[in-house]
């Protein structure tokens, strides 16, 4: 959580994924979109800032023999980015924006991962069509198994609903980082609630696919979902628990 | 210097509380707030049954303010008992807890179970904005409020019983004099107003819940106000909530008539909020050469208006 500043207009601080460490500090790279972040535009080199953090839980360790899928939409590159530092050559990244303008550290994506995978809402770089677009063309090509795949994403909320679904009719495993209004960071305001399945739920991963099924087996289940906290038991929350 | 202050027969070590529904169960600030410093902690608002609470977005920003509608998600009056309780028990300060209900039924059986659990004050919320069938029905009803809390009174032994009035009725005086005459020890005011906010690129709320509770600093000349008024009317002590932001904010809140404060959306802000007001008020005693901070409750002097240069130092 990020204070923006010490007037009372605007109020609450931010919350922010971490985005690198460099020799200096840690990094927040950030897109101007209201006067929080426009006022963040402003600080100063030298100035100190408020900052409450680490907050949460983060991307989950990859497994053995597993090939992680990175995929970013627009800013969300700002979470993805230091998976793509620690995955390296074992990692895909999929990356989608508007257009050129708006992909950012290209030059140093390319050199850490295996492969990049550009796609543009104009066709000004990679291919014309979104993330999931250049996902779902790349998973028709590959000689991998979907199940050796293991996703990250961050994004636009439509594109992490559309990687869930075809995360979902390929049986993959996936993680992602959400975003939602929160005051606090720290669990007590409530105001980040995400709709999440009640525990415990069949996933695809395990056997018998969803919920349905046990019904079919005349199992009584409670169905009803229930909220989790995007600041404290998120923001990372694996594909197949969020309710869209 | 004595900051100690009494709301009914509870004796608090200094006058500064953290308001419900800011604070979670306590657990959540502890890493930042040494809890055995406050005053009290007035825990997010307890039903019967756990509640799920409303669908995001739950919040949003206004100017020097927030709107939230969270829905009074909790995790219900058995988990407290087992769970949150115990833990607020390890510290040396007063345990208040917000409750609510959909009948006077409810109330009468959340109270009493806590009461038995030995909490020191029962904080009767009657007037959450944010849920359809929640305690605003019984706080802008007179003769409804004036049952529900005798009703609870009869059923609280040891514990302070504090009424939370909303702060839009027709009459503050007349529903604070309702409290104080069916046996409420204490009356907090106030909870936030309903308001809200529309994006006017889409045409829709910002909310989900469409109406929300607005707090923050926009709303702390209101609450100063309200609690002025509710001073003048009643004899049992206020809790004065609403955009508290520093011991200034706090101080003047008694100045108007609160015998202690609550902070709210300053825990937001700042998880240190509640410790920095503590130390600005001992500060502000100290400067004043004040030697008890019960001498300043009330102190408005609204018989005269501020002096020439006084009232040129907001320039």
């Amino acid at each position: 959580m990020i204070k923006v500043s010490n007037s009372k207009d605007p109020l609450l601080s931010r919350p922010f994924s971490f985005f690198r460490e460099s020799p200096e500090g840690i990094q927040f790279l950030f897109e101007i979109r209201g006067k929080g972040t426009l006022m963040m535009k402003g600080f100063e080199i030298g100035e100190i800032i408020n900052l409450l953090g680490p907050l949460g839980k983060g991307y989950p360790a990859l497994k053995e023999n597993k090939i992680p899928l990175l995929i970013s939409g627009g800013i969300g590159i700002a979470s993805i980015y230091s998976l793509a530092e620690e995955f390296g050559k074992k990692s895909i990244l999929f990356y989608g924006a508007k257009s050129s303008e708006s992909l950012l550290m290209i030059d140093e994506l390319k050199g850490l991962v295996n492969e990049l995978i550009i796609g543009t809402d104009d066709g000004s770089v990679g291919k014309k069509g979104t993330v999931v677009d250049v996902l779902n063309d790349f998973l028709m090509q590959t000689n991998a198994k979907a199940c050796d795949y293991t996703i990250y994403g961050c994004g636009p909320k439509p594109m992490l609903k559309a990687i869930s679904e075809v995360a979902f009719e390929k049986k993959m495993e996936g993680y992602v980082s959400v975003e939602e209004n929160m005051a606090c960071g720290v669990g007590a305001c409530l105001a980040c609630a995400i709709k999440v399945k009640r525990p415990p739920f069949n996933s695809p991963l395990t056997k018998g696919g969803y919920r349905g099924v046990n019904e079919e087996r005349g199992r009584i289940t409670n169905s009803e979902p229930i909220y989790k906290l995007v600041c404290r038991d998120g923001p990372v929350f694996p594909l197949e628990e969020i309710v869209w | 210097m004595d900051l100690t202050v009494n709301i009914g027969h509870l004796k608090l070590k200094n006058p500064v509380m953290t308001a419900s529904g800011t604070f979670g169960y306590g657990e959540e600030y502890s890493e930042f707030v040494d809890l055995n410093r406050l005053g009290a902690v007035i825990v997010k608002g307890i039903s019967l049954k756990p509640m799920e609470g409303n669908p995001p977005p739950r919040i949003c920003e206004t100017p020097c303010g927030m709107l939230n509608a969270i829905g009074l998600q909790n995790v219900g009056l058995k988990r407290f008992l087992k769970e949150k309780l115990p833990y607020l028990k390890k510290y040396n300060t007063g345990i208040i807890v917000n409750i609510l209900g959909n009948s006077i039924q409810e109330y009468i059986k959340l109270s009493k179970a806590l009461d038995d659990a030995g909490v020191d004050g029962i904080e009767l919320n009657v007037s959450c904005p944010n849920v359809k069938k929640g305690g605003i029905i019984f706080g802008t009803d007179k003769k409804t409020l004036a049952r529900l809390v005798s009703k609870v009174r009869n059923s609280v032994k040891s514990a302070i019983l504090i009424t939370k009035l909303p702060p839009n009725v027709s009459s503050i005086q007349e529903f604070s004099k309702i409290a104080e005459e069916s046996g409420s020890n204490a009356i907090s005011l106030i909870n936030t107003i309903p308001a809200i906010a529309i994006d006017i690129e889409t045409g829709r709320p910002r909310l989900a819940n469409v109406i929300g509770g607005l707090s923050g600093p926009a709303i702390k000349p209101i609450a100063i106000r309200i609690v002025w008024e509710s001073y003048n009317a009643v004899k049992i002590p206020i809790i004065g909530i609403g955009g508290i932001m520093n011991a200034a904010d706090a101080i003047e809140f008694m100045f108007a008539g609160a015998s202690a404060v609550a902070i709210g959306t300053a825990n937001f802000v700042n998880p240190m909020s509640t410790i920095e007001v503590i130390e600005g008020i001992e500060e502000y005693l100290k400067r004043k050469k004040i030697e008890d901070i019960k001498e300043i409750i009330g102190g408005l002097d609204a018989t005269k208006s501020n002096n020439y240069s006084h009232n040129r130092l907001w320039l």
